[in-house]
């Protein structure tokens, strides 16, 4: 349990750097090309949790749940993928970024060593965490940083997305034993 | 002679496919996670058709668990209502996604 609030606080703590410490614009937040990559970046480390519970679990409705993970959130990275490449903007690699994918990089160690039930709950509470965590971040610092329209959009878009996630995963922590 | 019972069998599947949508099509839009119109009413017999104008996957799913359709990114997919009553329904993988259907009778 320890563990696993260490590792949300730093996470909230990685993503709560984005807004303070952006090291680019004069206002101190992220740019364009920095929130483009965090975001990429928050996409693609829930697409791997998933297939670790894809590869783990045996619950039917955990592993509905992973399956459409990675389905929306591949789809949202595509689309932010085709949407940097049409801006001709080259996501930047950033401490807010770096610090996430460590962070994940933990909790998939530490979700390694659990099987059946016991790996199911941490999996789905670690999903309600971190989507918490992601659309706190999008909401208060990611979109309203985002200088061009389209990015913002397609942010605003992906809030409601993982919003949706957010309540499917309250859903499956609530009625899994 | 494979053919000869394949064609009727043929036939019947049109029938029936021609019979499934003989009432009205009433369609709903989801566009940016939202049914649009998020309420109507239909009369028994109605198909309801909804469009994925999103870039991900959705559902319709009937709270009572009476149908549970998918909606691919950009395509339609439809339901007839069989039977008289108010259903509620949401989206499976974005449950804040909630749409009313009153079903009357004809």
């Amino acid at each position: 349990m320890l563990h696993t609030h260490s590792n949300i606080l730093g996470l909230a703590a990685a993503l709560a750097f984005a807004c303070a410490a952006g090291p680019a614009n004069a206002g101190g937040n992220p740019t364009d090309p920095q929130i483009a990559h965090i975001a990429y970046t928050a996409g693609a480390i829930d697409i791997e949790a998933a297939k670790q519970a894809l590869k783990i679990s045996k619950d039917a409705n955990v592993r509905a749940f992973a399956d459409d993970m990675v389905r929306d959130h591949q789809a949202v990275n595509d689309k932010a993928l085709a949407l940097v490449k049409k801006l001709n903007v080259t996501p930047e690699d950033n401490d807010t970024s770096k610090a996430l994918t460590k962070q994940a990089e933990a909790k998939r160690a530490e979700l390694s060593k659990l099987s059946g039930a016991a790996f199911d709950k941490a999996y789905v509470d670690n999903e309600v965490a971190y989507h918490k965590t992601v659309d706190n971040a999008l909401e208060t610092t990611l979109i309203p940083s985002s200088s061009n329209g389209e990015l913002k959009a397609l942010l605003q878009t992906g809030l409601k997305i993982f919003e949706g996630h957010l309540q499917h995963a309250e859903h499956l922590a609530s009625t899994s034993k | 002679m494979r053919m000869r019972w394949c064609c009727p069998a043929f036939g019947a599947l049109a029938i029936f496919a021609g019979a499934a949508i003989a009432g009205a099509v009433v369609p709903i839009a989801i566009t940016d996670l939202v049914f649009s119109p998020a309420e109507i009413t239909v009369k028994v017999g109605d198909t309801v058709e909804w469009t994925n104008n999103d870039f991900v996957d959705h559902t319709a799913t009937a709270t009572d668990g009476e149908w549970d359709v998918a909606i691919p990114s950009g395509k339609s997919a439809m339901q007839q209502m069989a039977k008289a009553g108010t259903i509620t329904y949401f989206c499976r993988v974005h449950p804040g996604m909630t749409g009313k259907i009153h079903v009357v009778s004809g």
